[in-house]
């Protein structure tokens, strides 16, 4: 199995990922995009460590799961912190970057 | 890696079966008008790759991928999804006017970029993990050697990393109580002040109605004279248009009546009343029911 299969497969992944993003307006569905990117950005190191016989590319997946761990849990805090004040959950109404 | 059959590896049989369905469900999750949904089709993705990983010979990322994403960040988002309103779709209109179209073509322009940059980047057979795995006996343990020696000090970085994050997260979830909280007293003042003033009835609201077939909460209540009584069904449920017609609970009673009072030649004004007996009251309270926020 060549890796060339699983980067063609991520790049496309990112790709959606990256469309998603620009496309919808719902907070939550363009934070999930972006954890779709990390996952295709995850498949690709994962592929570089199959390929290159070393476990340093799973380590990075590894760190790139923790540090979206931790970025899920800001960023949703933040989703509901405007949508408590705002009512909404639509990056639209987001406008004013002021407390 | 287990050959199953000429060239055709167990990798390569889990990468042609899921990579369409993983595709097929990123692209789900892009165009589906629920978040829910979107939250669903995220799901499949992340699992599917999960098995990626397994074919890819990293079991640990397997375990971690189906623990961590599935499980934990993807229940988050559910639970976001929960305390925001499950029923909030997107709004199809464009704030900026042809944003989509080029938002797509941007995408087609980057995805196509990335293939034919990356898609024949590499060459040669891959190494494979075996001799890495087998290293330190196994591949957690070979991880743990790696995260403990060469990647020590991001390791730490780490844990400063997700400490900051909880914090953070209670910081910013905590909310501060602005005014005082309300006594009892104060909510039967209210009470009584809102009916001296509008007539609104102080007491609890009707349950719903009690039916022969029917007594779920989306059943309204008849008052006395074959009504409705709105407040006997929740307003979460009438906006949502889920509530029984009133109309058509009466027919069936109506039918049966009917029958009986051919039957037995019962003067047909004596059963008229009939259906309404069945009805709640809307003056009869539930017990201990108080729905007034």
């Amino acid at each position: 199995m060549s890796a060339n299969s699983y980067l063609v497969l991520s790049a496309i992944l990112f790709t959606i990922g990256t469309v998603g993003f620009l496309i919808r307006r719902n907070a939550i569905v363009a934070f999930m995009c972006v954890e779709l990117m990390l996952n295709a950005a995850n498949l690709s190191l994962v592929a570089f460590a199959h390929m290159h016989g070393a476990l340093d590319g799973q380590i990075a997946a590894f760190f790139v799961m923790v540090v979206a761990a931790a970025e899920v849990v800001i960023g949703l805090a933040i989703i509901v912190t405007i949508f408590r004040t705002r009512r909404s959950a639509s990056v639209d109404d987001a406008n004013l970057l002021k407390f | 890696m287990t050959t199953l059959a000429p060239l055709v590896s167990g990798a390569s049989v889990a990468f042609w079966l899921l990579a369409p369905v993983m595709v097929l469900a990123a692209l789900g999750m892009i165009l589906a008008k629920k978040a829910v949904h979107c939250a669903l089709c995220l799901a499949v993705v992340m699992i599917s790759l999960a098995v990626q990983y397994a074919a890819l010979q990293a079991p640990f990322l397997f375990v971690v991928q189906i623990i961590v994403y599935t499980g934990a960040i993807l229940m988050l988002f559910l639970f976001v999804l929960m305390l925001v309103g499950v029923d909030a779709t997107d709004s199809l209109v464009e704030t900026i006017k042809g944003q989509r179209a080029l938002a797509v073509l941007a995408g087609l322009g980057l995805g196509g970029l990335l293939i034919f940059a990356i898609g024949n980047a590499v060459v040669g057979r891959p190494l494979g993990l075996q001799s890495a795995n087998s290293d330190y006996g196994s591949n957690v343990s070979g991880l743990a050697a790696l995260i403990f020696t060469r990647y020590v000090f991001a390791f730490e970085a780490t844990s400063a990393l997700l400490i900051t994050a909880a914090v953070g997260a209670m910081v910013l979830a905590h909310r501060e109580r602005l005014t005082k909280k309300k006594t009892q007293t104060d909510l039967v003042s209210e009470r009584m002040r809102r009916y001296a003033e509008t007539g609104q009835h102080p007491g609890p609201l009707p349950t719903p109605g009690v039916f022969a077939r029917h007594n779920a909460v989306d059943t309204p209540a008849l008052l006395p004279d074959g009504s409705v009584a709105e407040s006997s069904v929740s307003a979460t449920l009438q906006a949502r248009g889920t509530v029984l017609d009133a109309a058509e609970l009466i027919i069936p009673v109506r039918h049966t009546v009917r029958a009986i009072g051919t039957e037995e030649a019962v003067p047909q004004e004596s059963y008229e009343e009939g259906p309404y007996s069945h009805s709640v009251s809307a003056h009869r309270p539930g017990p201990g029911e108080d729905d007034r926020p």
